[in-house]
């Protein structure tokens, strides 16, 4: 079987993602690699992922589809802007590389980790969660489907069980 | 720090200015609040595109829409505070460096939305330096109508990505009436950039 990193990839380049915005996260690092070495995608790395937000929508209102790929503590920074998507109809694909959930050791990531899902659905972004390999592919192709064809805001959330957690010692 | 006090062009003129010079083929951005106006009122057209909410959205867009669109001028007329709530967003297209955006700031030194309180640049605060230092190849602020002239080519027609902050009367003037439906100005804009495909 194939790395569900290497399957992701895969299903964004044949979804024609053109514009990749991130900011990076470990559990990320694999698929910002090779969306890196794919010379049809273009990498934008953002200061705040608040950003996103406004970069999805001009990359759609171009022409163009993109994917954003941040970890969750970043959402937070998306939840304003995404009145933006939401008023407005865009397609908006992110995929969120997990902290603060299954197996966290670090408690600072704790609150905005729980709250990625509640905060994410109360401004109308459909989440499905990943947990193991042999179902991500089958996630990402349906929430592509789900953002470019029907116009919807999904979220993908890869959680720790899947890309697993972080240790610490304290 | 100084406040700046020689504050002395008019945001409406000053935008039709930029309007008129503006190819038929370059794609403008508006951002929430007065900006909305200065370009409607100048000139409307399918190829514009206003943020009606969003604040601080507009550079980002602008950013993606330049990157998708490298062959288009594309110019975005943002408020200075608009502008300072997604700061980043500078840095962010100092990495991209796209040659075809034009950022235009009408900087009123006022929250203008809001009873035009007094904003960040009224105490000096420059934003063209926080650009330069951002990597924008050119970045300046304009007082004067001389200096406005001159910016109107880099505008429309220099390399970028450039940002030009255009200091403008903390004045209120009337509403320019526009819809609110985000879907139909998302659907006017793409339809009249990428064709009838532009609606799916």
């Amino acid at each position: 079987m194939k790395d569900w990193r290497d399957e992701i990839h895969e299903v964004l380049s044949e979804a024609g993602i053109r514009q990749v915005a991130y900011l990076p996260d470990a559990g990320h690092s694999k698929l910002l690699e090779l969306c890196e070495k794919d010379n049809r995608m273009r990498m934008i790395p953002m200061a705040n992922e608040f950003e996103a937000i406004g970069i999805a929508a001009g990359a759609w209102l171009g022409g163009e589809k993109s994917v954003v790929l941040i970890q969750s503590s970043g959402v937070g920074n998306c939840i304003n802007a995404l009145s933006l998507s939401a008023v407005a109809q865009y397609p908006l694909l992110m995929i969120v590389a997990m902290r603060g959930e299954f197996g966290e050791g670090q408690r600072w990531q704790i609150p905005m980790g729980q709250a990625v899902r509640p905060t994410l659905e109360a401004m109308g972004v459909i989440c499905y969660e990943a947990r193991h390999a042999d179902e991500v592919r089958s996630i990402v192709d349906n929430a592509a489907t789900f953002a470019f064809q029907a116009h919807n805001r999904v979220a993908i959330l890869l959680s720790q069980q899947l890309i697993g957690a972080k240790k610490f010692t304290n | 720090m100084a406040k700046s006090t020689d504050v002395m062009l008019e945001r409406r003129p000053s935008a039709a200015l930029i309007m008129k010079a503006i190819d038929d083929k370059a794609l403008v951005i508006a951002s929430l609040g007065t900006p909305n106006g200065d370009v409607a009122g100048a000139k409307d057209r399918p190829l514009n595109y206003y943020l009606r909410g969003a604040m601080g959205c507009g550079s980002s867009l602008a950013l993606g829409l330049a990157l998708a669109q490298p062959e288009r001028r594309v110019i975005a007329f943002l408020g200075d505070a608009e502008l300072l709530m997604n700061a980043g967003s500078l840095a962010t297209i100092g990495v991209m460096r796209p040659k075809n955006l034009s950022i235009v700031v009408m900087d009123n030194e006022r929250f203008g939305e809001t009873g035009l309180q007094m904003s960040h640049t009224s105490f000096g605060i420059d934003i063209a330096m926080m650009a330069k230092g951002a990597g924008f190849l050119v970045a300046a602020t304009v007082r004067t109508t001389t200096e406005l002239e001159r910016a109107v080519t880099a505008i429309t027609t220099g390399t970028g990505p450039s940002i030009h902050v255009i200091k403008v009367k903390a004045e209120k003037p009337g509403r320019v009436k526009l819809p609110y439906d985000a879907v139909w100005g998302k659907n006017r804009f793409r339809e009249a950039l990428l064709g009838p495909d532009g609606i799916v």
